[in-house]
């Protein structure tokens, strides 16, 4: 299974140089970057932890690339990803996101049932990782 | 009092009032010195005046059909504050390079309307008037809004960053496909086809405007078993997935009834015609509100009067309107597909859907400023006859906040609906990437596609299946205004 | 994959298209004097500028060493040079973006104990792909002070010069001796720093040359006794303290319209041309305590 939330996850894994071609696209836009990592990829995980502060007032991509680098040597099993900020009134929120880091092997998730009344079914999805305490899961 | 008063003798006014039939213009629905208030609302109208009937009664004509006036003179006016109540005629121009027809500026008093009624501002707007037998024909081009009246509106009840907060996707546009065929399968086949098509990788599928409940399947059957692929896609992904459930019915019971259901189920997105009509419109926004829910519209219809030019509403009055109505989708056109569209004209669709503001923009049919005044943005949806080939092409004309829908360009892939959905995905980051890389789509889009088909053999197909193929013919809707060459 | 060796190169169409000559005139035009300076530029520039043509004939040239120290006292030019470097440095593409981030020991160092190293590398993510200027940077380091967390940001800025030589220059700038001294305790540091620039003071007729240009930018000009007053004046303040060259110069000259000013509008009543707006008057600026023996007058 491969995890495919973030803009670019139906590619091949960006190398380091396509990674320094979107941050410094970010950066040309004003955006700050922020980097962020996780053991629980559920959709609807909307925190991931961050890793540090966003970066406001980059010039350059480099400085983004080095604290990338900190991170996946931090965590070289966990997801990591790269999002973008954009304070413009209107915007105010994320405007791209894409993964960097992903485990080496993602088992992805199981769809758990509960049948109700009439036809009715409940969903839950549930990441199989996710069975084990954090930071023993991938 | 109004100023126009106090400059009129006794004797002018009574001579206004007396019964019989005075011209329009006579009657004070022509005003040349008269500078808008920003409280206005105003629209602009193309007229096409009977033989005779000169441009200036005929604006007239329809500044006071569309407010105030009826036929003759009554004395009842003098009851009001008729001055400030009639609409008033303040600019004609010939369309450029079109005889016969005239652009008729109009202003109207807020107080004209009801706040936050699309169907009171468009009884006015749109009623009696477009049946009056002096005009030929007659078309609503453009309306602008003050911003007291857009703040009297609730506006989408999602709106795009909501919605891209709630989905987790950024940075590029969203991808979806109607399932086909779009009348005839039963409820277990068509949720075979929203499963392969999300789990392939598009974020969302779509009932189509006419999948009600029919005799081939109940709308409950649609609904369960659509909702039982949403979630099998989303955990075989890791992504939030979304089917547009069409809740469109005979009655507003009915519609309530099934988007609970949808509710009850755990969609995320729930769909309804524009046939409905702007009040259940209206309605479906506020429960969409109250129950989380993004609101997708399908314009089923809208081409029976935004088509051609010379009669009818323009497609940007009525994005104006539902962006006020409160919708989240809204299909815009493609530019590039099998309907209508002309790139200039589409794109000023879109800006009216998308913008904080927009500005006068006369190249892409925007004839008047409009501050939005903080209603969240409306998301366009592009379907039509699209197809992975033209990835370069829809993000250069459509941008990235959009949904791009390829229905079948999806589902009839040589290869299975998922690789129909994975070849679209592929050519839509690859071409993000790109973009984002420095990248000039409109020159090396074709090689960009043809990279990226290397590592996947969908696209290659999907590449190979409808590479060449194009829609190109003349629209019917375009602009009146082109760019001149300066001599710089 | 070195090409032949007769193959003839243009060195010219680098100077020209790079961005190089455009800095090197412009810090001509706008810089009086400092002739020892501007030759220390251009020389540096006449290696970098070698050095990428060797490099873009296959020739072995090691990314050459980029970290500068400027010295010299205050007002004499330092910063202005160093932003012309960091366009020079970014016309031959050894920096990516040529900004220049200006930052001294408070912009580095924290007053806590984990605070230095996230401020020095915030400082320097900034500073990526141009120059880091650092201003009085002896005073990263204080002997004196065992628990001082400026060796800290010292070690950091050291591990970055070394490691991302092509993601940042840092130029290092204050007095002459306090530097000599602060690059014989940091050997390190010292052995990374490939360029010393030093800023000589400006002479009285430079400073008077300074001062006219100033003006001239301003829409000012002297009258024969101010100009005779100026001169005078520049004579007397460096032999104060605190004597900033061009900056002294630049505060002298705003309390001299300042003066004017209100010498202008004493007299309002009477008749008044653009030549007097533009006009300062000896008075404007004997009135200055310098000229009273005063030193208390800062700067």
């Amino acid at each position: 299974m491969r995890l495919t939330q973030g803009a670019f996850s139906f590619l091949p894994d960006l190398n380091d140089a396509q990674i320094r071609a979107q941050v410094q696209y970010c950066l040309g836009k004003g955006w700050a970057v922020s980097i962020e990592y996780t053991d629980d990829p559920h959709p609807r995980n909307t925190y991931w932890e961050m890793y540090g502060m966003p970066m406001f007032d980059l010039k350059d991509a480099a400085g983004v690339l080095a604290e990338i680098d900190a991170c996946r040597r931090t965590f070289p099993n966990h997801y990591v990803k790269v999002n973008a900020f954009d304070s413009t009134k209107g915007w105010e929120s994320l405007r791209i996101s894409f993964i960097v880091n992903r485990p080496k092997k993602e088992p992805g998730f199981g769809l758990a049932r509960v049948e109700g009344e009439g036809r009715k079914v409940r969903y839950t999805t549930r990441a199989y990782a996710a069975e084990r305490p954090e930071g023993e899961r991938y | 009092m109004g100023k126009l008063e106090s400059v009129k003798t006794p004797n002018e006014s009574a001579a206004r009032y007396q019964a019989g039939v005075l011209k329009y213009t006579q009657m004070g629905y022509w005003e040349p010195d008269y500078r808008p208030r920003d409280t206005d609302v105003l629209a602009l109208f193309r007229i096409t005046p009977q033989e005779g009937v000169d441009p200036e009664e005929a604006a007239a004509a329809v500044a006071g059909e569309s407010s105030t006036a009826t036929w003759t003179v009554v004395w009842t006016d003098r009851l009001t504050a008729c001055e400030r109540y009639r609409a008033k005629a303040y600019k004609v121009e010939p369309v450029p390079g079109t005889p016969g027809q005239f652009f008729a500026y109009i202003a109207y008093d807020l107080d004209l309307f009801e706040g936050g009624s699309i169907a009171n501002l468009t009884a006015s707007i749109i009623g009696n008037v477009f049946g009056f037998k002096p005009l030929k024909a007659l078309r609503l081009e453009d309306m602008r809004f003050p911003v007291a009246y857009v703040k009297t509106f609730d506006g989408p009840p999602t709106g795009i960053v909501v919605e891209r907060e709630r989905l987790d996707k950024f940075g590029r546009p969203l991808l979806g496909a109607t399932v086909k065929p779009k009348l005839g399968l039963s409820g277990k086949n068509y949720g075979r086809v929203v499963y392969e098509a999300l789990k392939g990788g598009l974020d969302f599928t779509k009932d189509d405007e006419n999948i009600n409940s029919q005799p081939f399947m109940h709308w409950r059957d649609r609904f369960l078993n659509c909702m039982e692929a949403v979630n099998r896609a989303q955990a075989a992904s890791g992504e939030v997935k979304g089917h547009y459930l069409n809740v469109t019915a005979a009655t507003m019971e009915d519609m309530y009834e099934r988007a609970e259901f949808a509710k009850e189920l755990g969609s995320a997105i729930v769909m309804i015609d524009l046939v409905i009509g702007y009040t259940a419109i209206q309605s479906m926004s506020k429960w969409s509100r109250r129950n989380d829910m993004i609101l997708h519209l399908h314009r089923a219809g809208h081409g029976t009067y935004t088509r051609q030019k010379s009669h009818g509403i323009s497609f940007r009055v009525i994005s104006k309107w539902m962006r006020l109505a409160g919708v989240d989708h809204i299909h815009a056109g493609t530019v590039v597909g099998k309907l209508e569209g002309d790139p200039n004209t589409v794109q000023g669709f879109y800006n009216v859907l998308r913008e904080e503001h927009n500005p006068v923009d006369l190249q892409r049919g925007l004839f008047f400023e409009q501050d939005w005044g903080g209603l969240r943005k409306v998301m366009p949806v592009a379907s039509g006859g699209i197809h992975a080939g033209q990835m370069h092409q829809l993000i250069h004309y459509l941008g990235e906040d959009v949904v791009l829908q390829f229905g079948g360009g999806t589902i009839g892939h040589p290869m299975g609906i998922a690789a129909g959905a994975t070849a679209n995905r592929v050519a839509l980051e690859a071409m993000v990437l790109a973009r984002n890389e420095g990248r000039d789509l409109w020159n090396e889009g074709p090689q960009i596609l043809t990279e990226a088909a290397r590592h996947c053999a969908p696209l290659k197909a999907a590449l190979d299946t409808w590479g060449e193929v194009t829609f190109d013919y003349a629209s019917t809707d375009t602009p009146d205004y082109v760019p001149t060459p300066t001599a710089s | 994959m070195s090409a032949p060796e007769n193959l003839p190169l243009d060195l010219e169409a680098l100077y020209r298209d790079s961005n190089v000559r455009d800095a090197l005139e412009a810090l001509d035009r706008e810089l009086v004097g400092l002739v020892p300076v501007k030759t220390r530029v251009r020389e540096i520039a006449a290696l970098l500028l070698v050095e990428k043509l060797r490099r873009s004939v296959g020739l072995q040239a090691d990314a050459p060493p980029l970290h500068m120290s400027f010295t010299g006292n205050p007002g004499t030019g330092k910063t202005t040079v160093a932003m012309k470097m960091a366009s020079i440095l970014h016309g031959l593409g050894y920096v990516r973006k040529g900004h220049l981030v200006a930052v001294t020991r408070d912009d580095l160092v924290g007053q806590y104990i984990g605070h230095t190293a996230p401020k020095t590398k915030e400082v320097l993510k900034r500073a990526m792909g141009g120059v880091l200027f650092i201003d009085e940077a002896y005073y990263l380091y204080r002997p004196e002070n065992e628990r001082d967390y400026g060796q800290e940001a010292i070690e950091i800025l050291l591990q970055v010069m070394e490691n991302q030589r092509d993601d940042l220059v840092v130029i290092f700038a204050g007095y002459k001796d306090r530097m000599e001294r602060f690059f014989s305790s940091n050997p390190g540091m010292a052995s990374r720093v490939a360029h010393h620039v030093d800023f000589p003071d400006y002479g009285q007729a430079e400073l008077f040359e300074i001062a006219t240009l100033m003006l001239g930018r301003m829409q000012y000009t002297l009258s024969e006794a101010a100009a005779q007053a100026l001169r005078e004046y520049i004579a007397l303040r460096k032999t104060q303290p605190h004597f900033a060259n061009a900056r002294s110069v630049r505060n002298a000259l705003d309390r001299a319209r300042l003066r004017q000013a209100n010498r202008l509008f004493e007299r309002r009543g009477a008749a008044l041309t653009p030549a007097d707006l533009m006009t300062l008057e000896a008075e404007d600026l004997r009135a200055s305590r310098v000229f009273r023996g005063g030193t208390g007058e800062t700067d």
